[in-house]
């Protein structure tokens, strides 16, 4: 015991000598216990509040009943079931607007409500018989009450009606409002009606649906993966992606600090060796030694990953919600298990990126001094056996292209395809350095080649690093401008009216119109509405477009009949958002069944079109015959077209006359630049890790070349003693550097342009349901070629200079030296 | 007097009607027990009751219950209970509103015990929409898929025939009643006072019913046959404070008499029990606190609590000296509200079978 804490001393001298080199390992480890743990944090804070979502009365966890047809059924077959034994309850969800703002409102009976239905116990306690007498209690999230800027007990209206006092619900998901079933349905003007009803796990006799129901309820199973779930999943696999990459570039620092120390202290280890203390001491000690350096790191890189976490949180949450429509609450709560798996992953990173040296250390010869000159045959035999791995990453990238057919397939395209590069790239580097050294003509331009080849496999971890990040940033780039710049045309299509109104409710909406048709410079009023429904078991919006040329001229579809838009005028027919039309497998020709409030609604496809950022399925049919299948829809909405120059009094006489806020009305611009911000804010987390990304790559290229500065002395001596400066040494060794690191980066840029085609043509379409266009640009990968170089600049800054202001001695003393 | 303790009994298992998916909060506030009974009609002295409508609910009282227990024997002599209770709540006076609107809650028990085992489920309803209710003509108290319904020819005066339903996750079972004698006002003609708070109920029992059926459990039917008890109470009052729980008997004497008796306990020390002694002739003998002993002999522990499951009973007044044992030590109604409810024998000077029913261990 004494010996191994004597043998633990000594080694950890090494590090007080050279803080450096101690300051490296640890910024390795944490920046990658960092990465990793706060991006974990983030996917377990959405995964909570998707489980919130999901348990909310009924959501997928919770086997149900819902109509055959239509979208509502009669109470009565509530009351049937029960007294046939089915432990039902009822629930009645629609729709209603709170200060322009519309919001789900879900009517619930807390008596039958089964216990296992999630948040059911926590409504119990806010005072059943205030919840269900009237005027009763309506339930809300914190942050729906502090968006609709109101307080608790607050009575606000929607279409004129008085609603219950709104009460704090600290568990409800938010934008959800709760009542009581009879509430809900007088709100709803839907008297006797129920969307749904839940199946409580009671077990007991209960007689055959079919017995009590007919044909009018259909049995909904629960699914074990949310809705939410299935479609954020995307959104998590890119940030885990990014935390590993992170992570697997954390460890490269990790790697070439503790090679650099083992390297180093190999004298120490061998006269401890001669010691006396065994191989086997030896490296219990070693291991002991990381593991509580990874500790130590691993609790700094946790707090650390907190701290990012916290910081990315607002955005993640942007995006989700922008995105899938998912809440995400912007505190961040942390289950224990967080914090050992960050530990337990900063400790496994290290010991792996340790592997080799203390293999080493293991096998050290007691009395070895010879070094490795033959490092040329070793190092091809290394890079043949390399280039074979990435030729089987290659194939695999292949295979996964073209038998996958999911999201994690894509994922593993892009994977293969990046570990392919990576491990294809000192072959790469070694023939192109080969290339150079062929058409050197002077002794030391020859050198200068093959030196470089030389030092290849010192410094190909920290390449494949900067290789990795350069290519995810490019692939990233160029799919986020690619977005937005499809986007940003496609808004233009779709947000054709020029000015937006919302009104309080449908006699406020009456007036308005009223008021406007009086109005000249109002050139056309065009109506809109939604509903809400259900297709293939999937919630969708059904969007009635008035039959104007705004439309038909504006609105971009990517595929059509003939005559689309003539044939949308009858009822009969609907355009289909690409979404739903991928997931159904929807064609223009085909025919679906839509269940409406009076029954199933037949309708043609007859069109597709974009519908980017909807995380819902979105068919869009004729105004008019919207309003006759779903009569009971708020008809608030209108667009309007005016001249440029009358849009600005038009909307301040429009807020002063009908007391509308910028919430109620907005114009064109004002619309576009908030749809533009919302986008803008989605991609910032990406941009936030690609940086994250790319300055730990610039680390471990810097801790690669100080690993290898030292080690390389007795290469670089020899040159100085045969009348090379010390300043020409330094421009040599820097011109090396910068050399390798733009091959590096010139490979870099069409592995990410493939990396963009996999995110957009795979990746995209399956998490998403769009596939866009593949645009270049070719100034964005001038700038992230300059960045590369600025960072292999910055990296090589350090042991460059540090080689120019070398003491002659420390270079004499390489011939003196045993090594 | 005499039934002080039953408006007691019941009106503590009503109003804790909601608890189970309530909590305490929900039980304070609307269980409700606790507070004034203002808004809701008052129990007094002198009603006249009229049948088949008094079977039905009154809506204006706010708590109503309709409680079947029976003690029943299979072929081979397998002894056997069965427990059917439909408890109204109202949360809120005033006229029964339509819908979802309607303030009365209804919440159902039931349970079949047997010597190895005690099976029970709990169900609550709404009032308003036809998930649970009573109707008095023809007779029909349902919740869920449970039910009491009035059979042809019907009696109003016996409240009988009837038929029972009722099910759970692991048991069911459906008994017909029939009685062939008039059910018994309790009380003075029905007015049940409560001595020391002037607290009262209207109460009437059918204890003459005859019952043959099938019992279910575990998918075992199994044909039963015996006797059974019905209880019906209905208040506005509120729990007295002072009482911690109670320890309630309904018997069958195999002489064809029956007994009813209870015993409140108070939390000072002071036990103040009651009862009615119902001759086959239809005679009914009131029995005062000083004339019933009850000793607790045998305490079984069940969630932590020590349970009295067998009692020694002394009514000197009635020559009556017996020792009651349970057909089930654990017939533990695991409920919002738990309590033991299970059926007993006695032997002693008299023999037969009846219902032990204790609260607040």
């Amino acid at each position: 015991m004494k010996r191994a804490l004597w043998t633990l001393a000594v080694l950890l001298s090494h590090w007080r000598r050279h803080p450096m080199q101690l300051a490296t390992l640890l910024i390795g480890l944490i920046s990658a216990t960092a990465l990793w743990s706060g991006v974990q944090a983030l996917n377990q804070q959405a995964r909570i509040s998707y489980d919130r979502a999901a348990a909310t009365f009924g959501g997928t966890r919770t086997a149900m009943l819902v109509a055959s047809s239509g979208v509502t059924f009669p109470q009565k077959l509530f009351v049937d079931l029960r007294r046939a034994g089915w432990p039902v309850s009822p629930v009645l969800e629609g729709r209603i607007q709170i200060e322009g703002r519309s919001l789900r409102l879900m009517g619930i009976e807390p008596v039958t409500l089964p216990a296992e239905v999630g948040n059911a116990p926590t409504i119990g306690k806010a005072s059943l018989q205030s919840f269900m007498t009237p005027p009763g209690e309506m339930l809300v999230a914190p942050e729906t009450l502090a968006d609709l800027k109101l307080a608790e007990g607050a009575r606000p209206e929607a279409s004129g009606t008085l609603l219950p006092p709104l009460r704090i619900q600290p568990n409800l998901v938010p934008g959800v409002l709760v009542v009581d079933i009879g509430i809900a349905q007088s709100l709803l003007k839907m008297p006797d009606q129920l969307s749904r009803l839940l199946i409580g796990k009671a077990a007991g006799k209960r007689a055959p649906l079919e017995n009590v129901t007919g044909d009018k309820l259909r049995l909904v199973e629960p699914d074990a993966e949310t809705d939410l779930e299935r479609l954020t999943n995307s959104f998590h696999l890119n940030l885990t992606a990014f935390g590993l990459l992170s992570f697997f570039v954390g460890l490269f620092i990790v790697n070439s600090a503790i090679g650099l120390a083992f390297e180093q202290r190999l004298p120490v280890l061998r006269t401890l060796r001669a010691c006396g203390v065994s191989a086997r001491m030896l490296n219990v000690v070693l291991v002991l030694e990381l593991v509580t350096l990874a500790l130590a790191a691993g609790l700094i890189g946790l707090v650390c990953g907190y701290f990012i976490a916290g910081a990315l949180l607002p955005d993640v949450a942007a995006s989700l919600r922008g995105l899938y429509g998912a809440q995400i609450p912007g505190q961040l709560t942390l289950k224990p298990q967080w914090w050992f798996a960050g530990i337990a992953i900063s400790i496994l990173g290290a010991l792996a990126a340790a592997a080799t040296s203390l293999t080493k250390a293991l096998r050290l010869p007691l009395l070895a001094t010879a070094q490795p000159f033959a490092w040329q045959q070793a190092q091809r035999r290394w890079l043949t056996y390399q280039s074979a791995l990435a030729l089987a990453a290659f194939a695999g990238a292949g295979g996964f292209l073209w038998f996958g057919d999911s999201l994690l397939s894509g994922f593993a395209v892009l994977a293969a395809l990046m570990l392919g590069a990576a491990l294809i790239l000192p072959m790469v580097l070694e023939v192109a350095l080969s290339i150079g050294q062929r058409y050197a003509q002077q002794p030391l331009g020859v050198w200068f080649w093959a030196d470089s080849r030389q030092q290849l496999s010192g410094l190909s971890l920290a390449l494949m690093a900067l290789l990795l990040a350069l290519a995810v940033n490019v692939g990233v780039s160029t799919m986020v401008e690619s977005f937005s710049r499809t986007f940003l045309v496609w808004l233009d299509g779709r947000l054709a009216a020029d000015v937006y109104v919302n009104a309080a409710n449908d006699d406020q909406a009456h007036e308005i119109k009223s008021w406007l048709r009086e109005r000249p410079e109002v050139e056309a009023i065009l109506p809109g509405g939604r509903a809400d429904t259900q297709l293939a078991g999937a919630p969708i919006e059904v969007l009635g477009l008035p039959d104007h040329a705004t439309y038909r001229d504006n609105w971009p579809l990517l595929q059509s009949a003939d005559n689309a838009w003539t044939k949308l005028r009858p009822g009969n027919a609907a355009l289909v958002s690409e979404q739903l039309a991928r997931r159904l497998q929807l064609s223009v020709g085909d025919r679906i069944d839509v269940p409406a409030s009076g029954g199933n609604w037949t309708l043609d496809v007859v069109g597709i079109y974009a519908d980017y950022g909807n995380p819902k399925g979105q068919i869009a049919v004729n105004f008019a015959a919207l309003t006759r299948r779903f009569p009971e829809i708020p008809l608030t909405r209108m667009g309007l077209r005016v001249a440029p120059a009358n849009i600005p009094a038009l909307i301040s006489a429009l807020k002063e006359k009908f007391g509308l806020d910028d919430r109620n009305v907005a114009d064109q611009a004002t619309m576009k630049a908030e749809s533009t911000r919302i986008f803008n804010r989605t991609f910032s987390v990406t941009a936030a890790l690609n940086t994250f990304t790319l300055a730990v790559a610039g680390i471990a290229l810097l801790t690669s070349l100080l690993t290898l500065a030292n080690s390389r002395l007795p290469q670089l001596a020899p040159l100085w003693a045969i009348g090379i400066t010390r300043r020409q040494l330094a421009v040599i060794e820097l011109l090396k550097t910068m050399s390798v690191a733009l091959i590096t980066t010139i490979f870099a840029l069409p592995l990410g342009l493939l990396v963009a085609w996999c995110l957009l043509a795979i990746v995209n379409v399956k998490a998403f349901g769009w596939r866009l266009p593949f645009h270049l640009f070719p100034l964005q990968l001038l700038w992230l070629t300059g960045v590369a170089m600025a960072a292999a600049l910055a990296a090589s800054a350090l042991p460059v200079i540090r080689l120019a202001r070398m003491q002659p001695a420390s270079l004499i003393r390489i011939f003196a030296n045993e090594r | 007097m005499n039934a002080s303790g039953r408006i007691t009994r019941r009106g503590f298992v009503g109003g804790a009607l909601l608890a189970g998916f309530g909590g305490e909060a929900l039980a304070q506030g609307f269980a409700g027990l606790g507070e004034s009974a203002e808004g809701f009609a008052p129990v007094v002295p002198g009603r006249t009751f009229a049948f088949p409508a008094d079977h039905g609910p009154h809506p204006e009282f706010r708590i109503e219950w309709w409680y079947v227990t029976a003690n029943l024997s299979d072929a081979s002599g397998n002894a056997y209970g069965t427990q059917w209770t439909l408890f109204r709540q109202a949360i809120a006076p005033g006229g029964p509103q339509d819908g979802w609107a309607n303030q009365q809650i209804w919440m159902g028990h039931a349970a079949v015990t047997r010597a190895d085992t005690h099976r029970f489920s709990q169900v609550f309803a709404r009032g308003g929409v036809g998930q649970a209710g009573v109707e008095a003509k023809p007779f029909h108290a349902w919740i869920d898929a449970w039910e009491m319904r009035g059979l042809d020819p019907a009696s109003d005066e016996n409240i009988a025939p009837l038929e029972l339903k009722a099910s759970g996750a692991d048991f069911s079972y459906t008994l017909r009643l029939g009685a062939l004698r008039p059910l018994v006002l309790q009380g003075d003609g029905g007015y049940s006072r409560k001595s020391l708070r002037e607290q009262a109920s209207y109460y009437y029992s059918q204890p003459h019913y005859s019952a043959t059926g099938i019992l279910t459990i575990d998918d075992k039917p199994v044909d039963v046959t015996g006797m059974a008890w019905l209880d019906r109470e209905w208040s506005s009052q509120p729990l007295a404070s002072d009482q911690s729980g109670w320890d309630w008997l309904s018997l069958h004497f195999t002489t064809g008499d029956k007994l009813m008796l209870y015993r409140m306990r108070q939390t000072d020390g002071q036990h103040y029990g009651s009862g009615k002694w119902i001759t086959p002739d239809g005679k009914a003998e009131q029995l005062a606190s000083g004339d019933i002993t009850m000793t607790p002999l045998v305490f079984t522990e069940i969630e932590k609590r020590k349970i009295p499951t067998t009692w020694r009973i002394a009514v000197p007044k009635m020559a009556l000296s017996i020792e009651c044992t349970p057909l089930n030590a654990r017939s533990w109604m695991g409920t919002s509200f738990p309590y033991w409810e299970g059926p007993i024998r006695f032997a002693g000077s008299h023999t037969g079978v009846g219902y032990l029913e204790m609260t607040g261990y």
